[in-house]
């Protein structure tokens, strides 16, 4: 049974700095996620979004409002949130396998034994098809790959929530399609409850249920949340001739040129 | 008969490969012995030619490992006891001064109290330590060891700091969303986010190590390389300080190149070599 109201933001805000030189960046942000649900946040650069992101990670204290996951308040990083960063954050000293065996290691300390961390390590990799290079350093992959490494690392966790942070924006076109319909599947496999920050519109509108819109900053909040009823699975060369895609594409391109336009 | 063609290939490979690294090294070395050979041949020169010194020290060279009682030893033990020393005080300079490093990296108060201090105490010329440490331990073995360590220790501890502080906000965030406790953060990201620039500061520290050693069993007396050198010069045997000069170069050479190649072994190639 899906939970309604799985990842609660309630009334968040933050402010930067003190006295004169206070920058209030974000005000008054409310989004309820369900169970299951692909959120992405889009916004010009600047909006505050990697804020909100960074917020329900726990590696920011928001100054106002709270985040409730699964009942229970986020108050500092934990593993029901894992990350996926922007520059993948591989330690450059490690290998493919023991990058991911270090959180898995870590998190699963307690609860398997060292063989089925080991086949747990894997099976994480096998999902992102990295098992080819298990012994490799991360200066000796491509970039896509690195990135496929960090959400095997991420997903290890099992997480409630998982936090992508413009997965893809360092990625060209090409990796870049291949990493979104790897995504979409895992998603659809593991039914993962997702949040992810981008700027990418095509991205945002292929692989979400709901775009969530916000206004430029200061003062940054929720313009607009735009339910995406795309059927699924969601193919991109069908999607290119799809009139309800379209549709949608163009309410995004809408709202960040013409409502929000950058000055 | 294809295997004879690669053979001939692999050596053809082998001899350009000498020809380019190995030729112009031992070219210059030969013009160098000779513009020495040149230049002290004359009669009444105060420094020996180098076949001199060669036959003059060929004892030495052939048997670096006799034993005759006291300080009278081959150049081999001579440095071994110079080295002995330095991996003592070296040691104790690493576990002392990446420690140290780690605090300053780490805490912005330990920073801004122990840095000035640093800096100041870190350009006092090794051997000025000497008379304290003397005068402090009462013995010269201590004193020499206490030497090596407070030469050895300043680029340690200003290195390991910097490397601590540069550890990139990426790798810290890593740590949280995996909930790391401290001794975890410790071994897993800050000592090989830190280790290139830690052994940067280590090879810096054995280098002058090497240097302070030399300078401070000249004073000392004993066994080891640097009173040789004096014993040789009060007893006007040029030669050997020749020979002994060279050998020293040779081992501050290799120790240089051995803690690289640990370095790199051990960041995996990220540290320059």
């Amino acid at each position: 049974m899906m939970k309604e109201k799985y990842l609660q933001i309630e009334h968040l805000s933050m402010t930067f700095g003190e006295g004169s030189k206070q920058t209030h960046v974000l005000k008054d942000i409310n989004l309820q996620v369900k169970q299951g649900e692909f959120i992405s946040i889009i916004g010009h650069s600047g909006c505050g979004k990697s804020t909100v992101l960074n917020i329900v990670a726990g590696l920011l204290d928001a100054t106002g409002g709270d985040v409730v996951l699964d009942g229970k308040e986020v108050k500092g990083p934990g593993r029901d949130r894992s990350v996926v960063f922007q520059n993948h954050s591989l330690l450059p000293w490690l290998s493919v396998y023991e990058n991911v065996a270090l959180a898995v290691n870590k998190a699963f300390k307690n609860t398997m034994n060292a063989k089925q961390r080991h086949e747990w390590i894997l099976k994480s990799l096998d999902m992102v098809h990295m098992s080819h290079a298990l012994d490799r350093l991360p200066s000796q992959i491509s970039g896509g790959m690195k990135q496929r490494v960090g959400i095997a690392r991420a997903l290890s966790l099992e997480p409630k929530v998982l936090l992508l942070d413009e997965p893809f924006g360092a990625l060209d076109a090409l990796t870049r399609a291949h990493l979104q319909d790897e995504v979409m599947r895992i998603q659809a496999d593991l039914n993962s409850t997702v949040l992810m920050i981008t700027h990418d519109v095509d991205e945002a509108v292929l692989l979400s249920d709901r775009i969530v819109m916000m206004t430029n900053g200061p003062e940054a909040t929720i313009g607009e949340i735009l339910d995406i009823k795309l059927p699924r699975p969601r193919d991109r060369i069908e999607m290119a001739d799809n009139t309800e895609y379209n549709h949608y594409r163009h309410e995004v391109l809408h709202f960040l040129h013409e409502k929000q336009r950058k000055h | 008969m294809s295997n004879g063609v690669l053979v001939s290939q692999r050596l053809k490979m082998v001899g350009l490969y000498s020809r380019d690294h190995f030729l112009p090294p031992i070219l210059v070395l030969f013009i160098l012995l000779l513009l020495w050979e040149w230049l002290t041949s004359a009669s009444g020169s105060t420094l020996p030619s180098p076949t001199r010194v060669l036959a003059e020290t060929w004892e030495l060279i052939v048997d670096p490992f006799y034993d005759h009682g006291g300080n009278d030893v081959g150049l081999g033990w001579q440095i071994l006891a110079s080295l002995e020393r330095v991996a003592y005080g070296f040691t104790l300079a690493v576990i002392v001064g990446v420690s140290l490093g780690v605090l300053v990296g780490q805490s912005t108060l330990a920073m801004r109290g122990l840095d000035p201090i640093f800096q100041v105490l870190r350009t006092v010329p090794p051997l000025a330590w000497l008379p304290l440490s003397l005068a402090g331990f009462q013995d010269s073995q201590p004193s020499a060891l206490f030497v090596i360590f407070i030469t050895a220790i300043w680029p340690i501890i200003i290195n390991t700091s910097v490397g601590v502080r540069n550890i990139s906000e990426d790798y810290r965030n890593v740590a949280r969303v995996l909930n790391l406790n401290g001794y975890e953060y410790f071994t897993k990201i800050m000592l090989p986010a830190a280790a290139p620039y830690i052994f940067s500061g280590l090879r810096i520290g054995v280098g002058l190590s090497w240097l302070a050693i030399v300078a401070a069993e000249m004073l000392i007396g004993g066994v080891g390389i640097g009173f040789f050198i004096w014993d040789a010069w009060n007893s006007s045997n040029i030669s050997e300080i020749v020979l002994a000069l060279i050998y020293v170069g040779i081992v501050g050479f290799i120790l240089d190149r051995l803690v690289a190649f640990v370095g790199n072994r051990i960041t995996r190639g990220t540290s320059a070599s």
